[in-house]
């Protein structure tokens, strides 16, 4: 089987499991819904302030959405040893990777689907600056988020405290990328200024975490 | 090897201590800032020294992983360790120095926050040496290390143009260096320089022995199991 | 200048009680040898 037929038949088997398995995606789902009303709650600014700082409620709404969702694919690999599974069999590191950051990009991206319009509608958001860009600073930013994520929830999942250590691992390295996505945002709500620098940045932070993230995994892999 | 540590030790302990004097006594008062100026003299050796240890473990876990050679990974874990210490020290007296010159604690200025997200990446990579049990725990920190490392520039970038786009307070010495001044400044560089090796090589030589004690605890355990049978 | 004291205070405060945390491990190691050769 080629690598790219073995990362659709991972990535299609991740998908079917999650599907059938409703209570994972339902805690989610929930638990994203919770986040922006807390949120909401918590940061109730006019209309004015709130494009300004909307973009960083989101990511940050998303970012701890995706860890929470994160930690779950990995945990259900490690209850059943299907990693072991994956180790034996002649299958590259590489596809297995790739089809969980898929897997895990498809999960975030349901979630952030429902956040964004509460939090549209909690904020009363309205884009001054072009609004297709969001979509593609949410592509992107989502991406830099579950390249990285995926990669340290395996290299967590022989560590105590495991749920711990993967937001602990992954914070610092996204910041650049946070930042990006946020002032990225920013930009395109308030239309004060382009946000082509930070799609650039979201693109080469992309770019360089990937490339890092499949020529090591198989690293971390066979280190379990 | 035995003659020559306490020999470096009072060497360096000589150098800060005359860098010391040159920084609190010898050196001028600057102009604008006055008095505080002088922990210049500190802050920048101390960035200086963390950014020759943090890039030491990155070459040490590159060299790990490469020949999988556990004496690099020990220096890794050194350097990365005392490399936090020194970041430390810049994080501290950075708003110490920031307080009484611009009347605020923290800014994010370029060199400011890149240290911080320095900090908290080898942090970071301290945590997942402690908490990982497993026995390749070398090789997933190497691989955090090279991450880290790599995510540096990104980081410098990313600061680099939001402060474009937002103005900070400015952070330079503006006008010429007095040539006294420069002389301070370097003798504690090379001080804090030749200081951080020493504690690096101390940290190192202390992980390599911790590990041979460990290897013979185990073994010795084996042995008296199978004594015991 | 107080402020001036307190960052250099703080400087060796910081490096003198990790060089204590070194020297700690390095005496239970030590006792730890001792152990191992008697046995």
């Amino acid at each position: 089987m080629s690598s790219t037929g073995i990362t659709r038949a991972t990535l299609v088997k991740d998908l079917r499991l999650e599907w059938r398995s409703k209570d994972a995606i339902n805690s989610m789902l929930f638990f994203a819904l919770l986040v922006v009303v807390i949120f909401s709650f918590s940061f109730d600014p006019t209309a004015e302030e709130s494009r300004r700082i909307a973009g960083g409620l989101v990511w940050v709404a998303f970012l701890f959405a995706a860890v929470v969702a994160l930690n779950q694919t990995w945990a259900r690999e490690l209850r059943n040893q299907v990693l072991d599974a994956y180790r034996v069999s002649p299958a590259p590191a590489n596809s297995l990777f790739l089809a969980k950051a898929l897997g895990n990009f498809i999960f975030v991206a349901v979630l952030e689907c429902l956040m964004t319009p509460l939090f549209i509608i909690f904020y009363n958001l309205r884009a001054i600056g072009p609004a297709y860009q969001l979509l593609i600073v949410a592509v992107l930013g989502t991406w830099a988020l579950v390249v990285n994520g995926t990669f340290f929830a395996a290299m967590s999942l022989r560590t105590r405290s495991r749920e711990i250590m993967l937001p602990l691992l992954l914070f610092p390295i996204s910041i650049p990328a946070l930042l990006a996505m946020v002032e990225a945002t920013r930009s395109i709500l308030t239309g004060e200024f382009s946000a082509k620098f930070w799609i650039v940045l979201l693109v080469a932070y992309d770019v360089v975490f990937t490339m890092a993230s499949l020529f090591l995994f198989e690293l971390v892999l066979h280190a379990e | 090897m035995k003659i020559i540590f306490p020999i470096l030790c009072i060497l360096t302990a000589a150098l800060l201590s005359y860098g010391l004097y040159q920084a609190l006594v010898v050196a001028p008062t600057e102009q604008t800032m006055g008095d505080v100026q002088r922990i210049f003299y500190y802050h920048v050796p101390s960035a200086w020294t963390a950014g020759v240890l943090f890039f030491v473990n990155f070459i040490a876990s590159i060299a790990y992983l490469w020949r999988r050679n556990t004496k690099a990974d020990a220096l890794a874990l050194a350097a990365a360790e005392v490399g936090v210490v020194f970041c430390t020290i810049v994080l501290v007296t950075g708003p110490i120095w920031a307080r009484p010159v611009w009347g605020i604690w923290w800014t994010w200025d370029l060199r400011l926050t890149l240290t911080l997200v320095c900090w908290l990446i080898f942090v970071s990579y301290l945590f997942l040496r402690r908490f990982s049990s497993s026995g390749q725990t070398p090789v997933i920190a190497a691989v955090l290390a090279i991450f880290g490392t790599l995510d540096i520039p990104l980081v410098y970038f990313s600061i680099w143009f939001f402060r474009t786009q937002h103005p900070q307070p400015v952070m330079g010495n503006g006008g010429s260096i007095d040539p006294r001044m420069l002389h301070a400044f370097f003798i504690n560089l090379i001080a804090f320089t030749c200081f951080g090796a020493l504690v690096c090589w101390s940290r190192y030589r202390l992980e390599v022995l911790r590990r041979q004690v460990e290897e013979t605890q185990a073994l010795e355990s084996l042995l008296e199991v199978r004594s015991s049978r | 200048m107080s402020y001036l004291y307190a960052a250099y205070i703080a400087t060796w405060a910081i490096h003198v009680g990790y060089l204590t945390y070194l020297y700690r491990r390095y005496k239970k190691l030590r006792t730890e040898i001792e152990e191992l050769e008697r046995k």
